[in-house]
Parts: structure tokens; sequence; C-alpha cells
């Protein structure tokens, strides 16, 4: 009986689900997937562009493989990703060459949850690494004392906290860790799931951030947005100048700022551990993908238009919503990147 | 004379009218065939999709996804042994928990419940059934697993001195198999005390008068005389929760504590099959990953259906038996 209604009910839900699709298709002018993490600022870029030009997108927050899926299998207009794609999977995209346009910033903050801490911890990028790989077991250990003087630190077990499923953010944090630790990088490397060799898996930051906020003496890693919105604490992290850094937008715009980027950048870059004396060192951008021949010139212009909008006005909503923006330098190379788009063979710049 | 005719065409009425339901009971008949194989269709079409999508895994990797503990995606390792070994054992747990509570109100509700109770208390329980996963999964954070933490799981190892044995050793996060074992356990209650509560209804009245009438108490009358009489029914239902707690996914995920490995104590991390699909999916790009992921669906159908087999054959072969 039960399974007689289950099986009701996922029909229904099925043709509840072609209808929408059949109905969204004659009303929307673009479509994307990919990244949840940049889903927030997406959504209110998208709304904000629909009110001003009445050009409607929608996006579905699907994940970074699945956006690189669909737009490999050109079933969207553009894809989103948190992390740029490999050569490989560039090669594998049916609509001919991808480029990579960075969006919005975001950082990844370490959270902790210590009894009695007088104030935030100072951790550099190695302890962190031997934390997350099980090599730094105690919170008393000399390696951790030493960062924190004058800091009452218990004689408890380290309980690591880290994603269980795949995410940018753990990408995020992977590449940082790849980039300052040698043992790390020899052994675990960088992606977005990790053979973690100890600790527990949370689902997505919440599942993260409830674990370390219920159990003494956990650490783990969520997004900086998210940290910020639930006021959970988190660490001040030494940078490749020396300084310990509080994460911050500011921070993390000026990791971006101090990257010296080749004339010729494909701008699949990692801002990990980026020079600068203010860089907040777990940071990272996320992107915006497009094919750089449009064939559908209507589909092409609006693309293209949406993204001059976004650099020029959408970057200045970010900060509200707890990302970073683009420095205004890598902006102004962006919106010249743009005109490199060739829609149905005639470059934007030529249409006009 | 006249009487003739009227008599004709009442005749050819009535004929007309049989002619219109014989038309009508065929567009019926039709239209429930329709319905009727369009679900098993839809069954065989879902399997031959994931085993079509999980083919390249398996011949790549064969046996070894069930049978190794390696699972390492970006070296190209998929063994999802712990998974399986999770699925089984979370399962078993909540069966364990649930079987005789979900039992035991069935035989309270059909037995000695005052009328005026059975009706909510039915209800309530069945209520379970319609809670959302992800709920049970909240609840499962912010409730069940501190008060495991703090409150069961010393109790169990320290106090009951169950530390000793390697089923309740080492320490206590909160999330681990116990935790998913006791939230299987309650999503899995309302559907085995529901089928369980309607066959002891449906146990004839004669069955318990003839076990009074022989000098037995209340008791031994609902053991000897109703229970054996309804048990093809509640194995059934048995089977049906363990169905749903094999395939459950969100709950499960929020409690677990996601941990590849194969431990013997129910205080350690694990990982289930649904749980593993529902985590790497989403962000899968590799090719073998994806299909490696599909594979471990498909053995997830193939244990589902194992189980809806023998379910089938122990109720079955109960009957049978009750027949002879």
């Amino acid at each position: 009986m039960i399974k007689t209604v289950r099986s009701i009910a996922v029909a229904l839900s099925a043709a509840a689900l072609l209808s929408g699709g059949v109905a969204s298709a004659q009303s929307v002018d673009l479509t994307g997937a990919g990244a949840t993490f940049p889903y927030p600022i997406y959504s209110k870029w998208f709304s904000d562009y629909a009110q001003s030009t009445g050009v409607k997108i929608n996006y579905q927050s699907i994940g970074s493989g699945g956006g690189i899926r669909q737009l490999s299998e050109q079933t969207v207009d553009f894809g989103a990703s948190d992390g740029p794609m490999s050569d490989q999977e560039l090669a594998g995209a049916k609509g001919g060459p991808v480029l990579h346009f960075p969006t919005v910033m975001g950082a990844v903050v370490i959270t902790y949850n210590v009894p009695g801490l007088n104030r935030p911890l100072n951790l550099t990028g190695d302890v962190i690494a031997d934390i997350f790989a099980g090599k730094i077991t105690k919170w008393n250990d000399a390696q951790i004392v030493a960062q924190n003087r004058g800091v009452a630190l218990p004689n408890s077990d380290i309980l690591v906290v880290h994603r269980s499923d795949g995410s940018g953010t753990t990408y995020i944090f992977s590449d940082y860790l790849t980039a300052v630790s040698p043992s790390w990088s020899s052994s675990l490397g960088k992606g977005k799931e990790i053979k973690w060799p100890v600790g527990l898996g949370g689902k997505g930051n919440e599942g993260v951030a409830g674990q370390v906020k219920q159990t003494p003496g956990s650490i783990g890693y969520v997004e900086l947005a998210y940290a910020k919105q639930n006021s959970l604490p988190y660490a001040n992290i030494r940078n490749a100048a020396g300084r310990y850094i509080t994460p911050s937008i500011a921070s993390v715009t000026a990791a971006a700022a101090s990257m010296k980027l080749p004339k010729n950048t494909d701008y699949r870059i990692s801002i990990a551990n980026a020079p600068g004396k203010d860089s907040y060192p777990i940071s990272s951008m996320t992107w915006i993908l497009v094919y750089q021949n449009q064939p559908d010139r209507v589909k092409g212009t609006k693309l293209v238009s949406f993204l001059r909008w976004a650099y020029k006005d959408g970057e200045k909503t970010a900060a509200a919503l707890d990302y970073a923006p683009l420095p205004p330098s890598m902006v102004a190379q962006l919106q010249n990147r743009l005109k490199t788009i060739r829609i149905a063979d005639t470059r934007v710049g030529d249409a006009r | 004379m006249t009487s003739l005719p009227v008599d004709w065409l009442e005749k050819d009425r009535r004929k007309l009218r049989v002619d219109a339901s014989a038309f009508s009971d065929k567009v019926y008949e039709a239209l429930t065939a329709a319905c009727a194989l369009v679900v098993p269709a839809l069954v065989i079409a879902i399997a031959l999709s994931i085993f079509a999508a999980a083919w390249p895994a398996f011949a790549k990797l064969g046996l070894s996804i069930i049978t190794t503990s390696n699972w390492d995606v970006s070296g190209g390792h998929f063994g999802a042994a712990p998974a399986l070994f999770g699925t089984l054992v979370s399962s078993t747990v909540a069966l364990i928990i649930a079987t005789p509570l979900a039992i035991g109100v069935a035989i309270f509700l059909s037995e000695f419940s005052p009328s005026w109770l059975r009706q909510p208390v039915g209800f309530l329980v069945d209520l379970l059934a319609a809670i959302p996963s992800v709920v049970y999964g909240l609840w499962g954070i912010f409730v069940l697993i501190p008060l495991l933490r703090q409150h069961v799981m010393p109790f169990l190892r320290d106090t009951l001195h169950l530390g000793a044995t390697p089923f309740f050793s080492g320490p206590a996060y909160g999330p681990s198999m116990l935790a998913a074992g006791v939230i299987l356990a309650i999503m899995a209650l309302p559907y085995i005390s529901a089928v369980s509560r309607e066959v002891l209804m449906a146990v004839p009245r004669s069955q318990r008068e003839a076990a009074l009438a022989l000098g037995a108490t209340r008791w031994e009358m609902i053991r000897d005389a109703v229970i054996p009489y309804a048990r093809s029914g509640i194995i059934g239902g048995i089977m049906l929760g363990l169905g749903r707690a094999l395939g459950e996914t969100m709950a499960v995920t929020m409690v677990i504590g996601n941990r590849l490995e194969i431990s013997a104590s129910l205080l350690s991390p694990g990982y289930t099959m649904a749980s593993l699909i529902a985590n790497e999916f989403s962000e899968a790009t590799n090719d073998l990953h994806l299909s490696a992921l599909m594979a471990v669906g498909a053995i997830l159908f193939i244990i589902t259906l194992i189980v809806n087999a023998v379910a089938r054959w122990l109720v079955w072969s109960v009957a049978r038996r009750r027949a002879q």
C-alpha cells in the first residue's frame, strides 16, 4: 500500500517537474548551473539584473561538478564552479574552448571549540596541515603553544571535523594546505574530496559547524560567510609575509590584489597563500564558465551584457552578502577580456 | 397487441445497457492495465539506467568496489566495503531496537488499549512516518547526539562495562553507528507497528475465545493463539521497516559521522551506501568516480531486492506452515 502511494507521489512529482520545466523554458532568457557557494550572491545579481533589464536568468545550484558537466554537454548557457576546470575537463567540453571568469571571492576559516580561550587562536599552515593529517593530536602540543603564548590550552584530544560531501570549500582548504605544506602535498593533495586520515565528516557548512559547536576539543573548517553569519570563533592564520591575519572581506580582496598575474592568464589561478602583508591566505575565487564561441547570437549577447553588468554593478553588492569583491584592477582586465568572446563568429566589439 | 413493441423496446434497452457497460468495462480495464504496467516499467527502466551508468566502474574495478576499503577519489581507488558494512549494521541495529517496540505498541493497541486511546495513539505512531527525514536529521544533531554523547554512551561503556567488549569501546564523539541506528529505528517503527497492528486486529475473535475457553491467561492467549496467527503479517511489516532503513539517506548522513572505516564499535562513526552517494554525487566530475557511485547505487538496489525477496519467502513459508 505504502509502495503504491510512493510510486504515485513519484509520478506526480515527475509530472510537476516536467510542467515546471516547460513553463520556465518559455520565460527564461539564460540558464546556468553549478556551484552552491556563490548561489546567494548570484541569485541577488540575477534578480537585480532582471529588474533593471528584464533579462531573466535561471540558475540551478547543483554543485560545481554538475555545473562543469552540464556546460560540457551544452545543456546550459553558462556554468559556475568553485574550482577551475582541469585541462582534461577543458578538452572534454563539447562546445570548444571554455573561458574562466572569476566573479567574487570567498575564504575558508578555521573554527574550533576550545573551552576557556580568551582570544582567537593563532595558527600556521604547517600546524593546520599536521592537525588535519592527524599528526598533532593534543591542544597543548608544543607547536600550537609556541604560536599562542599566554593562552591556556588544555591537555585534551583534538577532534577533527571535515566536510563529508564533495565541496568547493574542501577544495579551497586543501588547495591552501597543498601550497604551504610539502608533506600534505605529497600525501593527501587537493580536491573536492580528500581521503581524510582522521576525524568526522559533517554534511555542509552547517554539519561541520554544528559538530564543532557541540564537541569540546574539536576543530573544523567552514566558509567565512557562514562563520560570520553564525558568529563562530575563528583563528588568525599566518600568511606568506609572516603576519597573523584575521579573515575578513578586506583581507581576502587584498590577497587577490597582491597576485602578480601573467599577461595572458586564463584566470585559472589559485590565490592560496598569496604574498602581500595584508593577504588572508586561505582565499579563493569562484568562477563563471562560458564558451568562447557563442553559437546563439541572442543568448551570447545577453550573456556578455550580464557579465559586463556583474563587473560594473554586481561587484558593489558582494560585500553586503559576505563575499569579497575582486580588486578594481582585476575587474578592469576582466571587462577587457569579455571582448574575446565571439558571438556567432563576430566579435562583440565588431558587432556594434 | 400493444404490449409486444413495449416488450421489445424494453429488451433493446436492456441489451443496450449491457453493451454500454461492457464498453466502459473495457475502457476501465485498459486504463488500470496501463497504470499497472507503467510502474513495473518504471522500475525496470530505473534499474537499467543505473546498471548502464555503473557498468564502466564494474568493468574496470570489478568486485573490488565491495570487497576493498580504500576510497580515494584523487587516487582512483573506489572501495566501498565500509559503506556496505555501515548500511547493513545500521539497519540491523535499527531493527533490533524498533521491532520489539513496534510489536509492543501493536499488541497494546490491538489487545489491551481502551478504545478511546486506540485511535489517538495509533494516529501519533503513524504520524512518525510523515515527518521529513531532514527534520529527523536536525533533531538527531541537536537533541539525540548530545544525549547519546553525554549520557547514553558513557552509561553503556562505563557504567554497564560494555566498553570491555569491542562493540562499545573507544571514544564517544556522538555521531556514530549507534546514533544512525537509533534514528533509523524511530523512522522504521511506524511501518512495523502499523502493519503489525492491522494483522493483529484481523485475527478472528474465535481464535482468542478458544484460547480463553481452554483456561489461558490473557498473555498466554496472545502468545499462543494471536501472535502465531499473525506471524507472517508481522514479518512482512518488519521487512517493510528494513526496506525503509536500508534506503534512508538524509537523516543518516547527518548523524553517522561519515567515516569510511569498518569498526566493530557502535560508538565510532561509520558510513552508509546511500550517504556516500548523497555526499559525493553533486561534486563528482571524474567519469570513473561518477560510475563508481552509480555502482554503489546498483549494489544498494540489489540488496533491497534481496531483502524484498527474503521477506516474500518468509511470509510465504510461514503461511504455508500454518496451512499444514
